[in-house]
């Protein structure tokens, strides 16, 4: 292993990485200097926003660009932190004229459009959450996470709202406002126009006081066993994201930063929004989906020096199979950081031989809420590992006991699950509605991940898979019970079992195994027809891409599906324990 | 193979991956993608189908020029 360790010239950088010695950095470390850095409100609290946007705009950063967004047909805008500060106090008072109050949820669901970022700004100086939803969710998830979120408002598309969400009007009770971003008509009283309500709303608005455990972010992450949890988080996460910003993306005030993810995942708003702002950073946005050329041709011309991205990316670029450097001038390129799943050793080589720097792998969660454990600029990567735990987190492998308690493992080397001492300031509070769900995941003093990993000699924390059956494809979360769920419903189908299928481009694909009602034949058209329906339904982010017919899914005598078991069974793994498999 | 050929095999293609699609949705100068909401997993397994009934393979590098069915088919034609 010890050829995929990559090691750093400490006087060779440019610029001087801001955690120099690793082991210093934590043990000086403490949260009360972090929170030195930020200005608080003067009616009182912390606010995310105020902290992002506000104090930068009023300060000698209030002409630099905070927003370059880069349209899919090549327009290019860019806003200030004083255009944002403006724009985002417009959305403020808009969700104001319109009785939308602290605390109540405001989901979005857009493509990555100038409009999403000033009002994810907006809805927090309101004091109001942000909830994102992926604009490549199917109607089911949108209900579901609506629903679950007594959403009041919905920031979306006039095309988006007609495809998705005007058909579950009638179901979304408490949804009081669908605000239109490209519409220049009010359609009804309850479907507006967001620019007219923009051009009359006022540029100026005062943040009222906030908690710093006032609800900011509301994101939805998958379970095994159930839908999708509510996953609460509050304004005081900034104290990771400004933490994370400095050790982990390294920030100085010249970057100009570029995070690949969408907000409606957590990467992208904590990483995508939150983050470089906090830090006076220029965030690129590109409203496009990959493409190779696009992407080089970005890192390029807009400068980008730090830049976050996912391994499915760095996969596709691998096989472009080119010299990036000569083709392109990426010399002002100094980071590059990678999440969503673990980043394979080949590709952090990669990354040295052709872009002649590594890829750094990091780990974390919705539920965490920010960076916890990373492979730092200026210290050593094993390649294939996630690294080490931030300055001020603590993190351990613990193994479960038979009687519910865990007990930490110090012995290097040694599987079990990954766990985090609590608590950090951009923990999760709780799962919305579901107090019991939040408690299970607390055990003894730890908070307990549902990641399988080991801890080596030095310190360093490698993945190893998941323990429940949780499906991470193209570094999203998907749960198989809201898979199955759905495919329940058509009529051919009397049961279905959902695993993740491993594939080397996107981690794991969502694959079904569905068992006939009797009477119906199985065919490559039914086939057809069934992922047509998943597709439909759930959009395709979260549909099944591949169905296997089988006569009977394998379930345990309570009537569990065992997962595991498709799953050794289409790997062509041994089956392992049966002795619960009902006869 | 004529242009019109290669364009419904395109389509077919499409159909296939994405059979929730209805045909009268594929707008031959929209992006594939984003306008059917096609991800990138998906396009990249239509177009290895489609390497394989036209004989071409687009290479990641040339993957802007295929982003619309028009785009697709004058590539294929060019490229056959």
């Amino acid at each position: 292993m010890k050829k995929n360790w990559i090691e750093k010239n400490l006087n060779a950088f440019s610029i001087k990485p801001n955690l120099m010695e690793y082991f210093h950095e934590r043990e000086s470390f403490n949260w009360e200097n972090v929170a030195k850095e930020f200005d608080g409100l003067d009616s009182g609290g912390l606010n995310i926003a105020h902290e992002a946007i506000d104090r930068h705009a009023n300060g000698p950063l209030c002409d630099k660009a905070a927003l370059i967004w880069l349209g899919e047909n090549g327009e290019k805008k860019i806003y200030s932190f004083s255009d944002i500060k403006k724009q985002s106090a417009k959305f403020a008072n808009v969700l104001q004229s319109l009785g939308i109050s602290k605390g109540e949820r405001i989901f979005t669901l857009s493509t990555r459009l100038p409009e999403l970022y000033i009002a994810a700004i907006g809805i927090l100086k309101n004091r109001s959450v942000l909830c994102p939803l992926f604009s490549q969710f199917g109607p089911e998830p949108i209900l579901q996470r609506m629903q679950r979120g007594d959403g009041k408002v919905l920031l979306t598309t006039k095309a988006l709202f007609e495809k998705k969400v005007r058909p579950l009007m009638k179901q979304l009770n408490d949804l009081r406002y669908v605000l239109l971003i490209d519409a220049q008509e009010d359609e009804s009283e309850r479907i507006l126009s967001l620019p007219r309500l923009m051009e009359k709303a006022a540029d100026s608005f005062t943040i009222l006081p906030t908690d710093p455990e006032d609800m900011s972010l509301l994101h939805f992450t998958s379970g095994t066993t159930g839908m999708p949890k509510g996953v609460v988080h509050v304004h005081k996460a900034l104290y990771n994201h400004w933490m994370s910003g400095r050790y982990v993306l390294d920030f100085h005030p010249d970057d100009v930063y570029w995070c690949t993810a969408d907000p409606g995942w957590v990467t992208g708003t904590s990483y995508g929004i939150i983050t470089p702002w906090l830090h006076g950073i220029t965030n690129i946005v590109d409203e496009a989906e990959f493409d190779a050329v696009r992407w080089y041709s970005v890192l390029q011309n807009e400068k980008v020096t730090v830049w976050y991205t996912a391994p499915t990316a760095i996969r596709r670029l691998m096989r472009l199979n080119n010299e990036p450097t000569k083709e392109y001038d990426l010399s002002h390129l100094r980071l590059i950081q990678s999440v969503g799943e673990p980043l394979n050793p080949e590709a952090v080589v990669w990354g040295v031989e052709k872009l002649k720097m590594p890829i750094h792998d990091n780990w974390w969660q919705t539920e965490t809420g920010a960076i916890m454990i990373a492979n730092f600029l200026s210290q050593q990567i094993r390649a294939g590992s996630m690294g080490r735990p931030l300055p001020g987190i603590e993190a351990s492998i613990v193994h479960h006991n038979d009687d519910g308690t865990v007990t930490e493992v110090t012995e290097p080397n040694k599987e079990g699950e990954l766990a985090l001492k609590p608590e950090w300031p951009s923990m999760f509070r709780n799962y919305l509605h579901d107090d019991e769900r939040y408690a299970k995941c607390f055990v003894g003093g730890w908070y307990l991940s549902g990641d399988l990993a080991y801890k080596d000699e030095d310190g360093y924390f490698w993945f190893v898979g998941r323990s429940d059956d949780i499906i991470k494809t193209s570094g999203h979360m998907v749960g198989p019970f809201e898979v199955e769920s759905c495919l329940m419903e058509h009529p051919a189908v009397a049961e279905a079992g959902v695993i993740g299928k491993p594939d080397a481009m996107i981690g794991q694909l969502v694959k079904a195994f569905v068992s006939l009602k009797t009477g119906v034949e199985p065919s490559e058209e039914l086939k057809r027809e069934l992922i047509g329906f998943g597709r439909k339904r759930l959009g395709s982010a979260v549909a099944p891409k591949e169905i296997e017919f089988t006569p009977n899914i394998p379930k345990t005598r309570s009537g569990k599906i065992m997962r595991r078991l498709l799953k050794s069974r289409e790997m062509g793994l041994p089956e392992g324990d049966t002795s619960t498999l009902e006869d | 193979m004529t242009q019109e050929q290669i364009k419904s095999a395109i389509i077919e293609q499409i159909l296939e991956i994405a059979p929730d699609i209805d045909e009268a949705d594929i707008i031959p100068d929209k992006n594939i993608q984003r306008s059917l909401e096609i991800d990138s997993f998906d396009f990249l397994k239509i177009l290895m189908n489609l390497s394989e009934i036209l004989g071409v393979e687009v290479p990641e590098s040339d993957y802007a020029k295929v982003d619309t069915v028009d785009h697709m088919c004058a590539y294929f034609m060019e490229h056959r």
